[in-house]
């Protein structure tokens, strides 16, 4: 098992340029998300790790070993691929055991392995079969034997559920997870999913038209978003922004939008001009004596919360509250919001301003 | 519309089809019968009228097609032993001898040689090709891709001068390499652009996931893209090897003994001797079938595979 290190990672295509400049570092036997959505460069981002690609600039560090121009063969990496990519004209023991055998390992040892990894993922059964008439959970558990089996330092998947039924989904992260815990490796998870980003992994990256949006651990990047994409990103539904123009100062602790004056972090950064006041829904509260006011236009019914859109002279807001309040359609209303949860975004430049909630996490990613 | 109408074909419609099929069949191979048939007959039952659809069947016209003989008198016959062996035999019947083997065995083995070893040759480095075009990002790909097309657009025939001259200043006139050769090019371009179709198919995860688990880029074409690869690799070689097996254009013009060919020779069977020998000109058609008809069959698993290849695995 080993660290990955990733430092000013560029990957051109001709005059497209897929990765712009990445850094981030995979601790050892982290859970890593790559998240994004698609043509972000998340996928080439992995294939560089991977050695499918060599990047135009940059370096990728494996256990400490700069391994950036070198082949995918001598790179001691496993991936699964989204599509499984199982050779069709073996069966699954042959493809568990294919690893193996351009190691050069004892027949008889690769035969134990396999049967102990089949075992792991119980796949024991099914190690006779062609691959062609497995289901996808089976492909599934068999492109991740194959993975396992080698014992590789770093394991790349990539959108390893995507081709699953959707309620097979959530078995199989499950599974993986535990997977994970139990054997502890580094590993590398591409996916266009932000539930599936929060669920599993240990740290996330977000990705952007190439770019490194922020980097850090579920928790930092969901309530503290380093800029306005991750705060839309994560979330369903996203962070709410209030627009408004105004000025911000170092040291301030109180914005005013409308006639409204509105309790934030302690600030640690002058801005002024077009801003917005972001704030998840969970922390959007409806209390009629606020002075932000909004009228419902809608209510989604969700069990044992709803989410009510409001609309607001500053922009649509919605807000997640228990469904034991009665709200209807046309209602106006006041708003209130956790002070201590709140982040300002400079809209020009999409980033969010320092504050003292927040400072820690931006230094960081 | 239900949705049976549309996925089950009506049982009328299915007796249309099968008949259809069956006169096909029958048109097609009819000729194919008639010549088998005729390779069996004895000279005069070939040339009889009306035809004879039924006869004694005899092995007359192989003898002849593989042998030179010599006719003898009567009295010549009385004075020798009489015949062993059953080739021996039949050729006494009719009043000849077995004076030695004919051409047609060393003809066509040269066939054999000359329309595999082209066929071989074709089949790899078009794959080897097909698979760089397909896959790497060669300078000017498309350029060079319909440059290779070009060399189809007119027949070959057309440089055969050039061809016959070079061919003479090289050496290569009437040898077996200068036949591969001459084939394996007029092939190639078809053997590209067919293979390349077939691989472009396979997803390129495969070779990665071979990548990854550690074999080189060459050993993943092997082990990997080869046994995909197979479908197409079967019905291009069945392609060449047709091409090759049946030219007769450049096999009259560029060979005439040690590299001859079948399609040449057979016809001079025709102007032996006084009367044409049917028989044999059947035998050495039927045999001269066999070689492709053999290895399609052999190959016929990869071409259904290969019917069905885009519409089923996608």
């Amino acid at each position: 098992m080993a660290e990955i290190v990733i430092r000013n990672l560029r990957k051109e295509f001709g005059s497209f340029t897929a990765v712009k400049g990445s850094t981030f570092t995979v601790g050892d036997g982290e859970f890593f998300m790559l998240l994004g959505p698609s043509g972000c460069g998340k996928t080439t981002t992995l294939r560089m790790i991977a050695g499918l690609e060599l990047p135009t600039s940059g370096e990728i560090l494996i256990g400490g070993e700069d391994v950036s121009q070198r082949p995918a063969s001598k790179r001691d990496i496993a991936m699964v691929f989204q599509m499984f990519a199982l050779y069709p004209h073996m069966n699954v023991r042959k493809n568990i055991s294919y690893p193996l055998v351009s190691q050069g390992m004892p027949r008889d040892r690769v035969a134990t392995k396999v049967t102990e990894v089949a075992r792991t993922l119980d796949i024991a059964h099914l190690l006779d079969k062609g691959v062609g008439g497995l289901s996808g959970g089976d492909r599934q558990r068999v492109a991740l034997a194959r993975a396992i089996v080698r014992e590789p330092k770093a394991f790349m998947l990539d959108e390893p559920l995507g081709a699953l039924d959707a309620e097979f989904r959530e078995h199989m992260a499950e599974e993986l997870r535990s997977l994970h815990n139990r054997m502890g490796a580094t590993t590398v998870y591409v996916t266009h999913d932000q539930l599936e980003a929060m669920q599993m992994g240990d740290k996330i990256v977000i990705m952007n038209h190439g770019v490194v949006e922020q980097f850090g651990v579920p928790q930092d990047l969901y309530d503290w978003p380093a800029t306005m994409f991750v705060a839309e990103f994560l979330g369903s539904p996203p962070m709410n922004f209030l627009r408004f123009d105004g000025i911000v100062g170092r040291g301030m602790a109180a914005v005013t939008l409308g006639e409204a004056v509105i309790d934030v972090p302690q600030q640690r950064e002058d801005a002024h001009g077009a801003l917005a006041l972001g704030v998840r829904p969970e922390h959007v509260h409806l209390d009629d004596a606020a002075p932000t006011r909004g009228r419902v236009i809608a209510a989604e019914y969700l069990g044992t919360s709803q989410i009510v859109t409001l609309a607001t002279p500053h922009g649509e807001v919605k807000a997640r509250i228990p469904s034991a309040r009665a709200v209807r359609s046309g209602d106006t209303t006041g708003l209130s919001f956790d002070a201590r949860t709140l982040s300002l975004f400079d809209v020009a430049t999409g980033r969010a301003l320092s504050s003292a909630a927040n400072q820690t996490v931006l230094a960081h990613g | 519309m239900s949705a049976h109408s549309v996925t089950a074909a009506s049982r009328k419609a299915k007796w249309v089809a099968g008949i259809l099929v069956v006169l096909y069949a029958v048109l097609t191979l009819l000729p194919l019968l008639w010549i088998i048939s005729t390779s069996f007959k004895s000279g005069p039952d070939s040339i009889s009228y009306p035809p004879k659809v039924f006869f004694q069947p005899t092995l007359e016209g192989y003898v002849n097609l593989f042998t030179t003989q010599a006719r003898a008198s009567a009295e010549d016959l009385a004075t020798l032993t009489p015949p062993e062996a059953w080739y021996d035999e039949i050729a006494w019947a009719d009043g000849m001898i077995i004076v030695g083997p004919s051409r047609f065995g060393q003809r066509f083995l040269n066939s054999v040689i000359i329309g595999f070893g082209s066929t071989f040759l074709s089949i790899v480095l078009g794959t080897l090709s097909a698979y760089a075009f397909s896959r790497f990002r060669v300078p000017l790909r498309d350029d060079l891709l319909f440059f290779i097309l070009s060399t189809r657009m007119m027949p070959p025939i057309v440089v055969a001068i050039p061809i016959f001259l070079m061919f003479r200043s090289l050496g290569l006139s009437d040898t077996h390499a200068g036949m591969i050769l001459l084939y394996t090019a007029v092939n190639l371009s078809l053997a590209v652009w067919l293979l390349k179709g077939f691989i472009d198919e396979i997803p390129r995860d495969y070779e990665e996931a071979a990548l990854i688990d550690g074999y080189t880029r060459f050993q993943a074409f092997v082990k990997v893209v080869l046994p995909q690869a197979a479908t197409g690799i079967a019905s291009t070689a069945i392609f060449c090897l047709i091409f090759a097996w049946n030219e007769y254009a450049f096999a009259v013009l560029l060979t005439s003994g040690n590299a001859q060919t079948a399609p040449p020779f057979i016809p001079t069977i025709l102007s032996v001797g006084g009367g044409i020998d049917w028989p044999a000109v059947a035998a050495a058609a039927t045999l001269f079938l066999l070689p492709v008809v053999v290895f399609t069959i052999l190959l016929r698993k990869h071409l259904l595979r290969g019917i069905t290849f885009g519409a089923v695995r996608r």
